[in-house]
């Protein structure tokens, strides 16, 4: 387990940027930087990300930011891949897509998922903050049912994609799920990353002031409630191998885990959810974890 | 006539300084800023590196990993994750007039 020490110390975002006060993006990003290293090409569609880069003339980053269109996140990363290849470079620079849910399971789906069959080596990093924050909270694919946006002003009704299945399914070798919350246990999962050749995708849930309605100096705490409740199981699928994050254990045990409610309560997106919604937020997380109960128990 | 090696990099805009500080001085969106308490900070009264919760958790980069940390109020945007995140809350939040 990696200690907080053993974080570099060298900051690759500089202070001063567009992104909201307690932003758990930033963090993400920050995080994310310190654990892939000065030798890393970003590519980024339009986000919330874009906005944090700043406007041209200047950048806010110490490595090279690639600004792409909405629907071609992945394309763009397989065409730096192949280009440090033709270059001999492929081995010393990592290529990373970072995108918001927007870009990763609405607009960017059909390109990511040709880069990721393509066998492109690279790392795909989706921050889910569950809307369109960046355009002022549209819905997206990736939405909670119940959630106020302003495109569902009454509650989402359907589903949230789980994104990190569909990838599993394209039978790539490292699949991960992280939070904010837990910086070192993102930390981590970048390095595992980093270590694997070939396709890598991490789903990381992003805490968003603005669009989920909570005080910014909240936006760690929400997340823990996250994982707490059990609404958001930290893992690793490593070649087809399940693996339960150290902080997300205990939760196995429904008993250990918090109420729901807890996590709905604290955030204004969910004022007007009902009881039945609730229900099915709970039968979700109980179903959630069987699976995940079976899987650890076959392996 | 356009002198593509000499403006290469004026073309493509895709050289450009890192800067701190793009959006301008940040400091100034919230009025209340964090203040340590070096008397209850952990790495101030062990003298060796730990815990730095307030480092680990900046979104924005301004705390330092320095006995004591510090913290750039000319940027820090007064969020306050690092006062709930302090285990020994030594982090107050507090009227600041930034000049």
């Amino acid at each position: 387990m990696v200690k907080t020490m053993d974080l570099p110390e060298e900051e690759y975002i500089l202070p001063g940027t567009r992104a909201c006060a307690g932003c758990s993006m930033a963090l993400i990003y920050r995080i994310a930087l310190k654990a892939l290293g000065p030798n890393t090409i970003i590519t980024v569609p339009a986000s919330c990300l874009t906005v944090l880069h700043g406007m041209q003339g200047f950048c806010t980053t110490k490595v090279s930011v690639l600004h792409t269109p909405f629907a071609t996140t992945g394309a763009s990363a397989s065409g730096i891949v192949a280009s440090l290849e033709d270059k001999g470079l492929a081995d010393e620079i990592n290529v990373v897509a970072f995108a918001g849910d927007g870009g990763t399971v609405d607009i960017g789906i059909q390109s990511l998922s040709g880069a990721v069959e393509r066998g492109t080596n690279f790392i795909f990093a989706c921050y889910d903050n569950e809307a369109y924050m960046n355009t002022g909270v549209q819905r997206s694919g990736s939405t909670p049912p119940g959630a106020f946006s302003t495109t569902t002003p009454n509650g989402k009704t359907g589903y949230k994609k789980n994104m990190a299945k569909i990838l599993e399914a394209h039978g790539i070798p490292y699949v991960a799920t992280a939070i904010s919350s837990y910086p070192l246990d993102l930390y981590q999962k970048f390095r595992n990353a980093v270590e694997i050749k070939g396709p890598k995708y991490i789903h990381i849930l992003a805490p968003c002031p603005p669009g989920w309605g909570y005080n910014p100096k909240d936006s760690i705490e929400i997340g823990r409630l996250a994982v707490q409740t059990g609404f958001w199981p930290l893992y690793e699928v490593i070649e087809g191998k399940f693996i339960l994050s150290k902080d997300s254990q205990k939760f196995i045990d429904p008993a250990k885990r918090k109420p729901i409610t807890d996590y709905l309560k604290a955030q204004k997106r969910f004022k007007s959810i009902s009881d039945k919604e609730i229900k099915q937020y709970q039968n979700y997380i109980e179903a959630q974890w069987n699976e995940i109960e079976k899987r650890i128990k076959n392996e | 006539m356009v002198d593509a090696k000499k403006d290469f990099q004026k073309i493509l805009g895709s050289v450009q300084k890192p800067v701190k500080g793009e959006a301008g001085k940040t400091g100034t969106w919230s009025s209340k800023k964090p203040i340590i308490d070096l008397e209850k900070c952990i790495p101030v009264k062990s003298g060796k590196p730990s815990c730095f919760n307030c480092w680990l958790y900046c979104p924005e980069a301004v705390v330092t990993r320095t006995i004591p940390p510090k913290i750039d109020l000319e940027y820090c945007k007064g969020c306050g994750i690092c006062q709930m995140e302090c285990p020994v809350k030594a982090i107050s939040m507090e009227e600041v007039k930034i000049e």
